[in-house]
């Protein structure tokens, strides 16, 4: 099967949609300029050449605007795929996407919806303090916002055609070092994973995780860059004899807890691997809540690996110290066994 | 080339070229030593754009302050930070300016007057009026220099700001520094007026236009609205017409330009423009120019060394200075 980028299998999702509904529609910051780099991280690079200004859409620079005519074309009958280029800028329109997108449809009693789509890179990359934050779990504590955080071609193609057929707002995650950009938006220490997409069309539906890898003595979650760190972290430990199983939620919210569970139950152990601060953040809410629904199965506390609880500091010592990582995973998960 | 309404002395015009000169200098070796690998994450440059910070700071007291943008070099040596912090903190090291917390899009030093940079855009403006409110209500005459692009000015922060610091006629004066992209963005994409000085009229406040490649016509335009904030009378929006030399940041193919508008701004360069004046009014001799040119050369030498031979954070630095007073 032929192999794309996280980039290519973006763009390819967006360039579907739009041609399958006249309503879709981009709009951002250096997205279509003609000249310009598509999107911070290229994902919408060559489509103004193909579907023109007024569907690759771009905006001053004016975070609120954008989430807010957003909210607004939804509201009027368009289908918004919106992006900022660093996420650190989604605190720039919280209101619109907090009060506003999140908040309309039950505010109407169910009439109206806001079908939206937020796309928004997340990752430390030597950014220093606001430009490498990830900030998932903002948008995970506000109901009426669905959350998506894949970290493969597959995934991202599948769900991103998936946000935009939902007539919800959904936030969609992507990591900076997963992209594979190319050329000068490249990015230092990226993975950058070329992964099988099959040239058919396929959705993939909210909720559903995945098992990335099978093991029998604990379980770990992680999301986006995490999960590769604990597949790393699942080969070391291997080697000494301990098998993790490793699970990709994909989605945040809705949150597939029958596969994180019924790990759980097998194996009696979590780890919960994020990039994020810890306090009151991902790990600790998927902790708590598999503690209330498993506490029998749990022959050990569950355990986070989190980001420290500082901004992101710029020196790549610190940022590496700031950063979970495969070897504080590994030491994480023999402190339970 | 405008001449002074004031006359200025020859130690400010000398300070001025010297300043303007090191602003180019340092952007010419960090964007080399980012080249070569030798800088983490990225750097936006300021070179083209040097007579809007000395033009602007020139005209400011050790004690005023500025705010600046993710493009801050030029600002920080305008401001007088010492340049071997300014070159460490690209290093990320803890002789930097920022102690290696910052880098190149957070540079400042409260102790010379300049807010560590801000790098969301528009961010620095609210800012700037605040720090306008306290100057006034606390009875001093500093002012604020509010420096932010012409992109800016289209974000929600720009209006909040201004409009507070206009009808409580604070101290501060807002800088624009139009270089006619906001990114890969051309200005008439983004706006409907011309000229972002004619958003002052809907503030109250006088907007006024500056030759961004002409460091005294930056100076005079700074001179008045600094005079305007420090006797009550509020603040002032100037607009510097200027144009970066380089691509937005780290390497930018700058597609979105001709190399004609290039050239053409290329050949406005406030730089040379300057020392022709200089000289042409015997201000100086070309001998006294050469001397500042080895002066800034062994400065920017030094500096790097200086950068290199300076000592990383540790790694567990980073759980420092997150609240007040637990700093090293
Ligand atoms: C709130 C916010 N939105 C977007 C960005 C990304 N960004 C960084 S610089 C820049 C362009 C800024 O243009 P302008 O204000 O004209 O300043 P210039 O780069 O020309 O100096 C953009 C869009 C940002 N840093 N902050
Ligand atoms: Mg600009």
């Amino acid at each position: 099967m032929r192999k794309l980028t996280i980039v290519e299998a973006l763009k390819e999702a967006i360039r579907e949609e739009m041609i399958r509904d006249e309503r879709v529609f981009c709009i951002g910051e250096d997205i279509g300029t003609p000249g310009g780099w598509g999107g911070a991280f290229t994902v919408t690079k060559g489509l103004s050449e193909e579907f023109g200004l007024d569907r690759i859409l771009d905006t001053p620079i004016a975070e609120t605007g954008i989430a807010g005519v957003a909210v607004g074309a939804a509201i009027g009958g368009l289908r918004p795929i919106a992006d900022v280029q660093y996420g650190d800028f989604l605190f720039c329109m919280m209101d619109q996407l907090v009060n506003q997108a999140a908040k309309l449809t039950y505010m109407s009693g169910g009439k109206l919806c806001i079908p939206m789509v937020m796309r928004a890179p997340v990752g430390a990359t030597t950014r220093a303090a606001q430009h490498s934050q990830s900030l998932e779990s903002y948008f995970v504590h506000v109901p009426g916002l669905k959350v998506a955080a894949p970290c493969t071609a597959y995934d991202c193609k599948g769900l991103l055609k998936s946000a935009v057929r939902d007539d919800n707002p959904v936030l969609f995650f992507e990591h900076k070092l997963l992209y594979g950009s190319k050329g000068n938006r490249a990015e230092a220490g990226a993975l950058s994973p070329a992964g099988d997409v099959p040239e058919e069309e396929y959705l993939i539906p909210f909720g559903k995780a995945v098992v990335r890898r099978e093991g029998r003595d604990v379980t770990i979650v992680g999301k986006l860059l995490t999960v590769y760190r604990a597949l790393e972290a699942a080969e070391i430990l291997s080697k000494e004899g301990i098998e993790a199983e490793v699970i990709d939620p994909r989605t945040l919210v809705p949150f597939d807890w029958d596969t994180l569970l019924s790990s759980v139950k097998k194996t009696g152990r979590l780890v919960v691997v994020d990039e994020e601060p810890g306090n009151c953040g991902w790990a600790s809410d998927i902790g708590a809540k598999t503690s209330e629904m498993a506490f029998d199965y749990l022959d050990a506390p569950v355990r986070r690996v989190t980001a420290i609880d500082t901004p992101v500091p710029f020196a790549p010592e610190m940022e590496r110290y700031y950063l979970p990582n495969a070897e504080k995973i590994v030491a994480a998960v023999k402190s339970l066994t | 080339m405008k001449l002074l309404k004031k006359k200025v002395e020859k130690d400010l015009l000398r300070r001025m070229y010297y300043q303007m000169l090191m602003a180019r200098r340092f952007e010419e070796q960090a964007s080399l030593l980012f080249v070569n690998g030798e800088l983490p994450g990225t750097v936006h440059l300021y070179a083209g754009q040097e007579a809007v910070a000395v033009g602007v700071c020139s005209a400011l007291r050790k004690d005023d302050y500025i705010t600046s943008t993710h493009r801050p070099h030029g600002h920080a040596v305008a401001k007088g930070i010492p340049v071997k912090a300014l070159m460490a903190e690209l290093f990320a090291k803890t002789t930097g300016c920022c102690r290696g917390y910052g880098g190149s899009m957070h540079m400042g030093d409260i102790d010379y007057g300049m807010v560590p940079a801000i790098a969301i855009v528009g961010g620095g403006i609210p800012v700037a009026a605040g720090i306008g409110l306290a100057f006034k209500r606390l009875k001093t005459d500093r002012v604020v220099a509010c420096f932010f692009g012409d992109g800016a000015s289209s974000e929600g922060a720009f209006h909040e700001g201004v409009n507070m610091a206009a009808i409580w006629d604070l101290p501060v004066i807002f800088v624009c520094e139009n270089n006619l992209y906001g990114a890969s963005t051309h200005v008439s994409r983004v706006m409907k007026v011309d000229n972002i000085a004619e958003r002052a009229s809907a503030y109250g406040i006088p907007g006024v236009i500056a030759d961004g490649m002409d460091v005294l016509s930056v100076y005079d335009a700074t001179v008045e609205a600094v005079e305007r904030a420090r006797s009550g009378s509020g603040p002032t929006l100037i607009e510097c017409k200027t144009y970066r030399f380089l691509g937005h940041s780290r390497t930018d193919p700058q597609q979105y330009r001709s190399k004609e508008e290039m050239e053409f701004w290329k050949s406005k360069d406030a730089i040379p423009r300057l020392k022709a004046w200089l000289i042409e009014n015997e201000h100086f001799t070309a001998e006294e120019i050469d001397r500042i040119h080895e002066e800034v050369e062994r400065e920017l030498d030094e500096a790097v060394e200086f950068a290199k031979n300076s000592p990383s954070p540790l790694p567990e630095d980073a759980l420092k200075n997150v609240f007040v007073g637990e700093g090293s």
